[in-house]
């Protein structure tokens, strides 16, 4: 098996899991799906540089193959930002179920479960 | 290099530095505080309008941050579209914020005015960047802005409304992302000029991708733009919050047709094969609907903030029709539409919240109400903003629907254009009235409670005032505007001049 395939499926399999439990009715599913979601987009970002091993992102003389070291900016930016925007989700949550007295993402408690 | 040279980064500077200036000062001294936002706002208003005049001779102009040459550094442009859309965002922020003061909406919570500030960081970085990676970074700051501001004066529906739109949001930015991704890995770059050039010089076997790149850029901003039927979370999320944030927030589902606007004919352009105009054949029937389903709201919404939701909907609908066919013409009536929407959405949300202000334990509820303190000003403000919104003369909606009417006669997909948009107008002109008759004529029942609420002074209708002024003198002033729009639309359909401005490739 090729490292592209090993690494296209390891996000294949986190978008569905992530894509399966964003659309879960209660919060804390969604959070995770939500936090599965993006590292599936962190290592889509990171793939988007080609895979290649034991090549410096660095520029200098004596080295001549580099690896793309802009990918690995953006998904540092994309951690920073996705990070973030997990914490406040979670809170959001937490505070929507202390005030409302239910975890259900559309408000209406759902007494059958 | 003069000092006038750098005036393009002050709208990202200006309210960079206010924000958290304002969020320290309003520990002890909230007076202090609040004349600081103010000047911020005025002072990005002066800068918009000075950024405004410098494009006057029609140069597109390139910023590049710490004089990092374009492809590797990142740049700034200033054109006559950015411009048009920052002069828009700061004459809004300046109302928005006087009526938040003057109504105490600011005193809810402690951190209003830096929060307000950072939505304006992100929303004047969005129109200047150059840089699709930091379109993404400017959209976030937007957005993590308008969750604090929309949550701002707490409530448990409020709360409800905001995990939905967060994780909305968040789903979005991770589309964006992959889209970014894709296209970085096809073109290795991330300047729009440089993509626009790159682009065109794809092979066969890279178009697919391209074309999946393209498509989900477009839903992206179709999702910010709440174009239908990525539209769900507007009318809910609008309903919830506070009017006043509402009405800000109404350039900011226009943020997002900016952005198409921008991306689509320069790297999307008649020059990218076969991912050229890729959005074209999606976007009217999603116009088409996103009018219907929010002229039908107008009609049957139950609150005047949700009907003022369902019009910001109804005016992305049909500002995105003559979008959708990408020629001078339709996108120069577009843009004097958007304009126009921007003011009368957010002058209808305004006027809501001095309506709903007055009739205390009735509060936004379109049912009769006991005659309530400055009904009649409120009715009057009511009428006119309606107007204003459906698009009747003599108001500016009523200039721009015809611009499009007639921009739109050429293409091929006018009669639907035109069928939706006249019938559309019709069905908002029946649910104004009803809602407006309910308001403001209806007596109510004899048994009904009396309004509990003490008359305030009439310092409320000052800003939604202002905001219908301005709409009335966008009317006056449309053919000057439409001067203006069309030299716009020009520059944005010749994206040879963007690419060459920001590369410096013969200028």
């Amino acid at each position: 098996m090729t490292l592209e395939f090993l690494v296209a499926s390891a996000i294949a399999m986190l978008v569905a899991g992530g894509i399966y439990l964003a659309l879960r009715g209660r919060t804390f599913q969604v959070v995770l799906g939500l936090t599965l979601l993006s590292y599936a987009i962190n290592l889509f970002l990171f793939a988007i540089g080609r895979l290649v091993v034991d090549r410096p992102p660095l520029w200098s003389a004596d080295v001549t193959e580099h690896a793309d070291p802009l990918p690995q900016a953006l998904v540092l930016t994309a951690i920073v930002i996705t990070f973030g925007m997990t914490a406040l989700t979670i809170i959001l949550s937490l505070r929507s179920y202390l005030e409302s007295g239910s975890d259900q993402v559309d408000g209406d408690r759902d007494d059958a479960a | 290099m003069t000092l006038s040279d750098h005036l393009p980064v002050a709208p990202v500077i200006v309210p960079a530095i206010v924000a958290p200036v304002t969020m320290l000062l309003m520990r002890r001294h909230r007076d202090i505080g609040r004349l600081l936002s103010l000047g911020g706002c005025a002072a990005l208003l002066a800068a918009a309008i000075a950024l405004f005049g410098v494009t006057q001779d029609d140069a597109i102009r390139s910023y590049a941050l710490g004089a990092w040459p374009a492809p590797f550094g990142i740049v700034l442009v200033l054109d006559r579209l950015s411009a048009t859309m920052l002069l828009a965002a700061a004459t809004l922020a300046a109302v928005v914020l006087l009526h938040a003061i003057v109504t105490g909406a600011d005193r809810k919570g402690w951190h209003f005015h830096a929060l307000f500030h950072f939505q304006l960081l992100g929303i004047n970085g969005a129109f200047l960047t150059g840089d699709l990676f930091n379109l993404f970074v400017f959209f976030e700051v937007l957005l993590i802005a308008s969750y604090g501001l929309m949550l701002h004066g707490q409530g448990a529906l409020r709360l409800k409304a905001g995990v939905a739109y967060v994780v909305v949001n968040i789903v979005g930015s991770a589309l964006f992302l992959v889209a970014l991704g894709l296209l970085y890995g096809l073109t290795a770059t991330l300047n729009m000029a440089d993509l626009a050039v790159r682009v065109a010089t794809l092979g066969e076997e890279d178009q697919g991708l391209l074309r999946i790149a393209g498509l989900l850029l477009t839903a992206v901003f179709a999702l910010k733009a709440a174009a239908v039927p990525l539209h769900l979370w507007l009318p809910r999320t609008y309903a919830a919050t506070m009017p006043v944030v509402a009405a800000l927030f109404a350039i900011m589902t226009k943020v997002g047709v900016y952005a198409l606007i921008r991306t689509v004919p320069l790297i999307f352009g008649a020059t990218a094969g076969a991912a050229a105009w890729v959005p074209a054949p999606w976007l009217l029937p999603s116009a088409i609907l996103g009018a219907v389903v929010g002229f039908v709201g107008v009609l049957v919404a139950r609150g005047m903030r949700e009907q003022a939701a369902f019009a910001i909907l109804a005016s992305t609908g049909t500002l995105l029709m003559p979008v959708s066919m990408w020629r001078e013409a339709a996108l120069a009536a577009a843009l004097y539409y958007m304009v126009q929407a921007i003011v009368a959405g957010a002058a209808l949300f305004l006027v809501a919240d001095a309506t709903m202000r007055r009739r205390g334990q009735y509060a936004d509820a379109l049912v009769p109400s006991p005659r309530f303190a400055g009904q009649d000003a409120a009715g009057l403000s009511y009428l006119v903003a309606a107007i204003g919104t459906v698009g009747l003369p003599p108001l500016a909606g009523f200039v721009g629907k015809l611009s499009i009417l007639d921009a739109s006669f050429a293409g091929p997909g006018w009669p639907a254009i035109w069928s939706t948009i006249l019938g559309t107008t019709l069905i908002g002109v029946v649910g104004f009235s009803r809602s407006g008759s309910s308001l403001f004529w209806k007596t109510a029942a004899p048994d009904a409670e009396a309004v509990a609420v003490v008359p305030r002074s009439r310092a409320d209708f000052i800003a939604p005032a202002l905001l219908l002024l301005l709409l009335g003198a966008l009317s006056v002033c449309a053919g000057w505007a439409e001067a203006q729009t069309r030299a716009t639309a020009a520059q944005v359909m010749a994206p040879e001049r963007y690419v060459a401005a920001v590369l410096g490739t013969a200028r």
